[in-house]
């Protein structure tokens, strides 16, 4: 970081970068901004609303609820994946065919187009025809995740989990592969018990690629869309709405601008202010 | 070979189930989807694929994919190249903040920007071709691939670069002879994930495109609802849209955990 010498011309270099991203944040961002503060009745008549919209969903018992629903299945997924994904690395082979083998199974579920996991699961878990779902009413549960909210927002975790459980693995077996050999080595001299490498040597390297992975999980868990889209449609009821598929919900479906606007601006000043709190963690590891 | 634990296998098998299943069901009749439980299918039928192959719907649908996804994956790369050598080598005017600026596109909720994307490629006339998708893509693939390779490049000693310098090399042809060779794996790990994450989007493909360039996963969602339940056929074209991932996983392999361990994924 600090060998860098100053450069103002490097601009030069960043500047397609700038203009494509631009090109596509900030045109549509502006838009929402613009639709956030108005009124229309169609044909492209526009009254000014100021806050409005803005107060209203904040009120919004709707609001409220699909935010709650979207913390608690961040959060579960969160704690699911992420000790489970350490777990399978610490216990996949190190070296020889194996380690391909392992990764090129892994990572499959992750280049699965999200509408297709989701049709995956919904034909996996259908209660009559799916494996899953045949499986355990075959155990005398009775489970039918278009109906019971339990039963869908289990289906909607656990496939989750089976979507990207892959990835923590993946970045924790990459921060493993990194620990040198002679850290072990020393350990087994000081006679140190497998626990104690874990928490003295393995986890704290783990430290930074852990900070990625739950980043990374964070930021596509509150974007969810597609999968329990497909998977369940938000329902049955409103169980499984989570913020995305409300807001489109409210933009497309119903094509209530305004409010789509202000809740979309809310959604993404929420996803950003968290990532803000983790990337300044992450810079501030990095320059220790 | 050596020993394997029983974990890793026990989690690939849970990886498996449902890819099985799906495979399962594009290989049966109809009437035995609906009609049967069976484990393997009972009456063995390739009428499914049969269909998607030999249906324009179906497979331009593929073609469709494919183009965006390598465009994309060409655009976000090459533009991320240049980018990533500046924000690795040089401080210059704003880079922190441009680079946390850089961050916060790959985490807009794409359900945020579907409308405004509708209305912003209509307007320049690009709604309904791979491009729009393409471009559109970028959002967030831009600044993963220069995040990739920031990380990749500033593992190479700045001495390379210097020696360079001295030996009298013009910029452009140490950059394409000698760094981007020096970078390979790096290129290959960004082409990977944005490969990957323009070919599992969906929102934005779909929105973007309604007959000429329709991605192939919209034709199945479409199918879904209109053509009533023909789950073998859509068993049949989810299996196929799993092939073109599985061939790059292989190809990739043994970057990958290269990849996540000096790029910064």
């Amino acid at each position: 970081m600090d060998n860098k010498t100053t450069h103002q011309k490097a601009w030069f270099f960043v500047l397609p970068v700038v203009v494509l991203v631009a090109f596509n944040a900030i045109i549509p961002l502006m838009t929402v901004v613009n639709y956030s503060v108005q009124e229309t009745f169609g044909d492209n008549v526009f009254f000014w609303e100021g806050v409005k919209w803005f107060e209203d969903v904040l009120n919004s018992d709707r609001f409220h609820a699909s935010l709650l629903r979207q913390l608690m299945f961040t959060g579960i997924i969160l704690a699911i994946e992420v000790p489970l994904g350490v777990a399978i690395a610490l216990t996949m082979p190190k070296k020889g065919p194996w380690v391909s083998v392992c990764l090129v199974f892994m990572a499959m579920p992750l280049l699965i187009p999200w509408n297709v996991v989701g049709a995956m699961w919904n034909i996996f878990a259908l209660p009559d025809i799916g494996l899953l779902g045949h499986a355990i009413n075959g155990m005398g549960i009775e489970y039918n995740f278009t109906r019971q909210p339990f039963a869908a927002w289990f289906t909607t975790v656990l496939m989750d989990v089976w979507h990207w459980t892959s990835l923590v693995v993946l970045l924790a077996y990459a921060g493993l592969r990194s620990i040198p050999e002679d850290y072990y080595q020393a350990a087994k001299i000081d006679g140190a018990k497998p626990w104690a490498v874990f928490l003295h040597i393995q986890l704290p390297k783990l430290k930074r690629v852990l900070t990625i992975a739950i980043l990374l999980r964070f930021m596509d868990s509150f974007m969810i869309y597609t999968e329990p889209f497909v998977l369940t449609g938000g329902g049955p009821g409103n169980s499984t709405t989570f913020l995305s598929i409300d807001l489109v919900k409210v933009a497309l479906g119903q094509f209530d601008l305004g409010p789509a606007a202000a809740m979309s601006l809310i959604y993404f000043l929420i996803v950003l202010l968290v990532c803000w709190v983790f990337y300044t963690l992450m810079m501030k590891n990095e320059d220790q | 070979m050596k020993k394997i634990s029983a974990v890793p296998i026990i989690y690939i098998l849970f990886l498996m189930l449902p890819i099985y299943w799906l495979v399962n069901m594009s290989f049966k009749t109809t009437n035995e989807i609906l009609g049967t439980f069976s484990l393997w299918p009972q009456e063995f039928t390739v009428a499914n694929y049969v269909k998607i192959f030999t249906d324009p719907t179906w497979y331009t649908g593929y073609f469709n994919s494919l183009t965006y996804v390598g465009l994309n994956t060409v655009i976000s790369v090459t533009v991320a190249l240049p980018a990533a050598y500046a924000f690795s080598r040089f401080r210059f005017l704003g880079d922190k903040h441009l680079f946390f600026w850089l961050l916060t596109n790959r985490m807009a909720p794409p359900a945020v920007f579907a409308l405004p994307f509708f209305q912003l490629y209509s307007a320049i006339e690009l709604f309904d071709t791979p491009l729009a998708v393409a471009l559109a893509h970028c959002l967030f693939n831009i600044p993963l691939a220069v995040w990739i390779l920031e990380g990749f490049m500033s593992g190479v000693p700045k001495e390379l670069d210097e020696t360079a310098y001295v030996d009298g090399y013009p910029f452009w042809r140490f950059f394409i002879r000698i760094f981007l060779p020096t970078i390979a794996a790096g290129i290959g790990v960004a082409c990977f994930f944005a490969f990957m994450f323009s070919w599992v989007e969906l929102l934005l493909a779909k929105t973007l495109t309604s007959v000429a360039a329709k991605p192939i996963a919209a034709t199945m969602t479409r199918t879904a609802s209109t053509a009533g339940y023909e789950l073998g056929l859509l068993a049949a074209a989810g299996t196929l849209t799993i092939i073109p991932g599985a061939f790059v996983i292989y190809f990739v392999r043994n970057y990958i955990a290269k990849g996540f361990a000096l790029g910064r994924v």
